[in-house]
């Protein structure tokens, strides 16, 4: 790496760093996100296809130039979805990932917001989404502009929340769809496949979702509390990277890890 | 003391005589009914539900089926065109393969003495065809699992099939009562009974420590209370000759693995016709077995056999055992019970066996005839495993048992239960409540909680009402619950059960070609934990089945292998399989360590280390608990010798640094084994015990396993280990879902991320209540920890040291080689990080 400019620059703020968060998952989201005063704590910039992006621990990538926040698989109302079908997730897993999305849209205050995709589990999700979950994305929306890309489990866009409905979304110099494409990857931000590394370090290894991006494409983590992860060694993410520069951002328990895809394994 | 073969002698009322064929047959085989026999036939005619206690060899089986037989001579022939006659005779044992053999052992006595009865097996592998049939003309004697009763029960043809029910015949109960498949079972003896208000339960057991909880077991408790079954109890048989391997070479420290005495094992194996050899886990089962292998000069045929492996793998194995092709086995609990292994002359228990009942039942696996000695030779790993074997050994000859209590039913179990009872039949919430509490486990279920277990498996019981129209079952108008649709029922059936499994990939062995591509197809091999595959990169290599294999990659759901040639694998960590220190051999280590007398009976080595600690340190007074400080290192250590099992230790643990943390002494980790507790950090706690900033016995006071329990169980990753196994049996996620049985991933979605949002949500909803009730007395082991804790009140000594003990060493031996737990996650990730730093800065 001698002699190049550093892929990395660390804008981890080490005095403010939250001490009280104990717990990955849901619960330490939702500790950060209640601490959230507007500085992106833990944060990692990045370059993508020469646009500059900012991986946030609590898994929204944020665009400054073009002041975009994206989030994607959401999979809203995954609960109710199980419950159609015989069994009975809690049904409060809307209103956490909300609350999570509350939190990164307040850190950032961005001027729009893209929703990758997935917004919701399935295709009558939003259609019965309970008025007060509706008022919370209405309430999260006003005064900004809202993009849903459709995605494989919600082709049919959204009904009766703010914003428009869109397959693919091109701007600031930078392409947004829900599914990867194998053809153009450059500049190409995209969720679907939930990424997620295992870094191993002497016997001992630990799993999280992370961004991807080998700096031309960007896969998102998922957002949606009940969302599980994909391994980006699977088969299903090959071709789409540049392994030699892929790097994954893990997202740590309050800040974001980034590892080169081959040191993944020690 | 255990002697010769002693009896219960019958009272002449109560002995039967048996029916002209059965003497003819007894006669001809030059055989006598045993008095036990005879015993149990007589009080069961009487109309007693029955016990009997016997060990293998005393001919249980056959008392078992005696009195069905006789009633069915009795009963004669049905004559064609009769009206529909349902079953006679459920027999319910734990193994598919027990089934199977008794049935063979069962109809030999039947066509011997031309008896017109009619014997069928039922279990996961009878083919659909067959189950429908039964299901028309139902044989007089059904041989089934658990899972097929709860299955039939769900029927709608139930009432109709067990109408004529007389005998349960539930084999191997003792293994059975204490879990979850034991609860369910429970519930299924209640529903039988309403079908069939006569039938009679005859229970066969290996000894318990407290007969009278399975004799109440299968008798009806609460309103529809009956008296307890009667017990026959056959004490005796030859008592075992059980040896502690004695050996020249140094035994170690540490470690749970024994190499140290394979030579020795073999030469014991070369001595003997067959050696059955067993283990606490898989994991020591592949390394015992691959060290045994290494010195094999004269190819002896030693097998291996635990639950991982393919199932055909096993039969194999099983085959060749019963027809004495085989000179060794090594084998986990999987051996445990049942079926007859030819003629096995040794039993090796290599690592302590951890109970003494236990120890009774594996090697009452040697010599199947009761009036002659079962041979055995224990093989301590370690020098705590030495005192540990010799308590087990004065057990055995004591007699002395450790069996678990039967304990609380499970509530998961209990949704379980009453979707299947919905699915059979409308029910009555007032009656079902009545059944269910007629069964021993559930006595003490309050109405409150029969009501959520029912609003639970109706919309999941959360308090956000918003699943109403997504009911699987329904009141209807006259207060009668019924299924919704009949899908339902059918998901019902799908995941019956409360076995759950880990996420496992089978394991396929494929050969790569001259190019170096991988082949396909190739043998099974058995079945791997999906977390341990998941750390593995293509080249690892790990020991599964008996082979050195490298890891070459997944594809679809396998894990693809082949043969390795190296002989220093990496290997697997199966979480499976350990058992913990029964209470009563902790109490008798305690003993031994405190009374010299006792301790003339151990070997040099242990007797030279124990003495060796006294001079330096102390040893515990039985009711005592010693806590050693000392520095080493940039470190100091605090080591509690608590001996209540590694699970227990562990959450004492946990709690002790959440304390040790608060009070400012810096913690940075601990480590637990079967005998001790580990705890290190920066800051002298042996300084800080003695300034008097830190009390012992503030520190190991009882309100911790308060407020410092809760806060810890938030994190514990042990308690989403039981959240998923409730999550799955209680039905709130599927295993399998019509249509979609062939996808690898059982479980469609992470029950961590469910348990995360529950918590936070509803954290008294009453699965996260059936989790805690569980890991109470599973993982987290809190109700021994209490007992502890009450126990040593006051009687906590300090030896503050410069030094560590003898003592301590094998615990010390231990420090590094846990996995990590949550909290140190982080710092594996900040290290790659790091590196990821330093490159890019270099």
């Amino acid at each position: 790496m001698r002699g190049r400019r550093p892929l990395i620059s660390l804008t981890t703020k080490k005095k403010d760093e939250p001490t009280l968060i104990h717990r990955l998952g849901l619960a330490a989201r939702t500790v950060i996100a209640g601490q959230a005063t507007g500085t992106p704590v833990g944060s990692q910039e990045i370059l993508v296809h020469g646009t500059a992006a900012v991986c946030d621990p609590l898994g929204g990538l944020y665009l400054p130039e073009t002041q975009t926040l994206v989030v994607s698989d959401l999979h809203l109302e995954k609960g109710a979805a199980f419950a159609r079908r015989g069994m009975m997730l809690p049904p409060y897993d809307t209103i956490a990932t909300l609350n999570i999305l509350n939190a990164v849209i307040a850190r950032y205050e961005p001027k729009l917001v893209v929703s990758l995709g997935d917004n919701f589990h399935d295709r009558s999700g939003s259609e019965h989404l309970p008025a007060d979950l509706r008022k919370m994305i209405a309430d999260m929306a006003r005064g900004r502009d809202w993009i849903w890309i459709n995605g494989n489990h919600d082709p049919d866009g959204t009904t009766d929340l703010p914003g428009i409905s869109s397959d693919e979304l091109v701007y600031g110099g930078l392409v947004f769809r829900h599914e990867p494409s194998l053809i153009s990857a450059k500049g190409e931000i995209a969720g679907h496949l939930h990424p997620a590394a295992t870094v191993r370090r002497r016997e001992k290894s630990v799993r999280r979702p992370c961004f991807a991006s080998d700096g031309h494409r960007l896969l998102m983590p998922a957002f949606g509390v009940l969302t599980g992860g994909l391994d980006i060694r699977h088969r299903a993410m090959h071709g789409l990277f540049k392994q030699e520069t892929l790097v994954a951002h893990l997202l740590g328990r309050d800040r974001i890890y980034s590892v080169r895809y081959g040191s993944l394994m020690g | 003391m255990r002697v010769d073969l002693v009896e219960t002698k019958p009272s002449g009322n109560q002995a039967a005589t048996l029916p002209t064929p059965f003497l003819k047959w007894f006669g001809e085989k030059g055989w006598q009914p045993r008095a036990h026999q005879l015993e149990l036939l007589g009080r069961a005619q009487a109309g007693e539900n029955m016990l009997l206690i016997a060990p293998t060899g005393a001919g249980k089986t056959l008392a078992g089926f005696l009195p069905s037989l006789t009633d069915l001579v009795a009963r004669g022939k049905i004559p064609p065109g009769s009206a529909f006659t349902g079953i006679h005779t459920l027999y319910i044992s734990p193994l598919k393969a027990l089934t199977v053999d008794i049935e063979r052992n069962l109809m030999k006595p039947v066509t011997e003495m031309g008896l017109a009865v009619t014997v069928e097996n039922r279990t996961g592998d009878t083919p659909q065809s067959k189950r429908q049939r039964q299901k028309l003309t139902p044989p007089d004697i059904l041989l089934t699992t658990p899972e097929q009763v709860a299955l039939l029960l769900a029927n709608k043809e139930a009432a109709r099939f067990f109408k004529d029910l007389k005998y349960v015949v539930l084999d191997e109960l003792h293994s059975l009562v204490t879990s979850k498949r034991g609860h369910l079972l429970s519930l299924g003896l209640a529903r039988l009974r309403k079908h069939a208000p006569k039938m009679q339960t005859m229970g066969l057991s290996a000894t318990v420590a407290d007969p009278m909880d399975l004799q109440r077991w299968l008798a009806p408790q609460g309103t529809l209370q009956a008296p307890p079954a009667g017990l026959v109890h056959v004490t005796g048989g030859a008592a075992p000759d059980i040896t502690i391997l004695g050996t020249e070479t140094r035994i170690p420290w540490s470690g749970h693995v024994s190499t140290y005495a394979i030579p020795e094992v073999y030469e014991e194996i070369k001595r003997h016709k067959t050696t059955l050899i067993f283990v606490n886990t898989r994991f020591q089962a592949e390394l015992l077995f691959q060290s045994l292998w290494t010195i094999n000069e004269d190819n002896l045929p030693i097998a291996l056999h635990h639950g991982s492996l393919d199932a055909s793998q096993r039969r194999k194995v099983e085959a060749a055992m019963a027809d004495n092709r085989l000179r060794a086995v090594v084998a986990t609990s999987t051996l445990d019970m049942g079926i007859d292994w030819g003629d096995v002359d040794l039993v090796v228990h290599v690592g302590a066996p951890k109970g003494a009942s236990r120890l009774a039942q594996r090697i009452g696996r040697a010599n199947h005839r009761m009036d002659e000695p079962s041979k055995a030779i224990l093989v301590p790993a370690n020098r705590f495993e030495v005192m540990e074997c010799q308590a087990a050994l004065d057990a055995n000859y004591l007699g002395a048992q450790d069996t678990a209590p039967v304990g609380e039913g499970a509530l998961d179990v209990l949704a379980q239960h009453v979707l299947g009872m919905a699915c059979a039949e409308p029910f009555d919430p007032v009656e079902l409540y009545d059944e269910i509490t007629s069964a021993s486990p559930y006595a003490g279920l309050s109405w409150e909680m029969f009501e959520r277990i029912v609003d639970f498996v109706a919309t999941g019981g959360y308090a956000l009402r918003s699943y109403e129209r997504y009911a699987k079952i329904r009141k209807q108008e006259d207060g009668r619950w019924r299924v919704s649709n009949p899908q339902i029922a059918q998901q019902y059936r799908m995941n019956l059960g409360t076995i759950v499994e880990a996420a496992e990939l089978n394991v396929r062995l494929v050969k790569r070609n001259a190019k170096g591509t991988l082949g396909r197809g190739g043998m099974s091999l058995g079945k791997v934990e999906e977390y341990f595959l998941e750390q593995l990169v293509q080249g690892d290599t790990f020991l599964f089945a008996g082979k050195v294999l490298r890891f070459e990659g997944i594809r679809e759901n396998e894990c693809l292998v082949s043969n390795a040639f190296s002989l220093d694998p990496k290997i697997p960590a199966y979480a499976g399989g350990k058992f913990p220190l029964t209470t009563y051999l902790a109490d008798q280590v305690r003993a031994m360590l405190a009374d010299p007398d006792r301790r003339v009976s151990l070997p040099d080595q242990v007797r030279d280390w124990l003495s060796i600690q006294l001079e330096r340190s102390m040893l515990p007074k039985q009711d005592e608990l010693l806590i050693e400080t000392f520095p080493r290192g940039k470190r100091f250590f605090l080591i509690a010798y608590c001996f209540e099992g590694r699970l227990a230790h562990q959450t004492l643990g946990m709690l002790l640094t959440r304390r040790l943390e608060r009070l400012s002494a810096r913690p940075l980790g601990f480590v637990a084994t079967d005998y001790s507790l580990a705890i290190w950090g920066l800051e002298d706690i042996g300084a800080m015990i003695a300034d008097g900033s830190l009390n012992l016995s503030d520190l190991f006071d009882e309100d911790m396993l308060g407020d410092d329990l809760e806060a810890w169980l938030d994190e514990s990753y042990m308690l989403k280990r039981t959240f998923r196994n409730c999550a799955v049996i209680s039905g709130l996620i599927e295993r399998r879902h019509p249509g979609k049985e062939k996808t690898g991933r059982q479980v469609t979605v992470s029950t961590d991320l469910v348990y995360d949002v529950l918590r936070s949500h509803e954290p008294d909803h009453i699965l996260l209540e059936a989790t805690r009730r569980d890991a109470a007395s599973g993982l987290l082991d809190i109700g021994r920890l209490g007992d502890m804790l009450k126990r040593i009140r006051g009687h906590i000594i300090h030896r503050p040291l410069d030094r560590v003990s003898p003592l301590a060493v094998p615990i010390m031996l231990e420090i590094g080689k846990e996995p990590v737990p949550g909290e140190a996650q982080d710092a594996v990730l900040q290290e790659a990080a790091d590196e990821l730093i330093a490159e890019a800065m270099g």
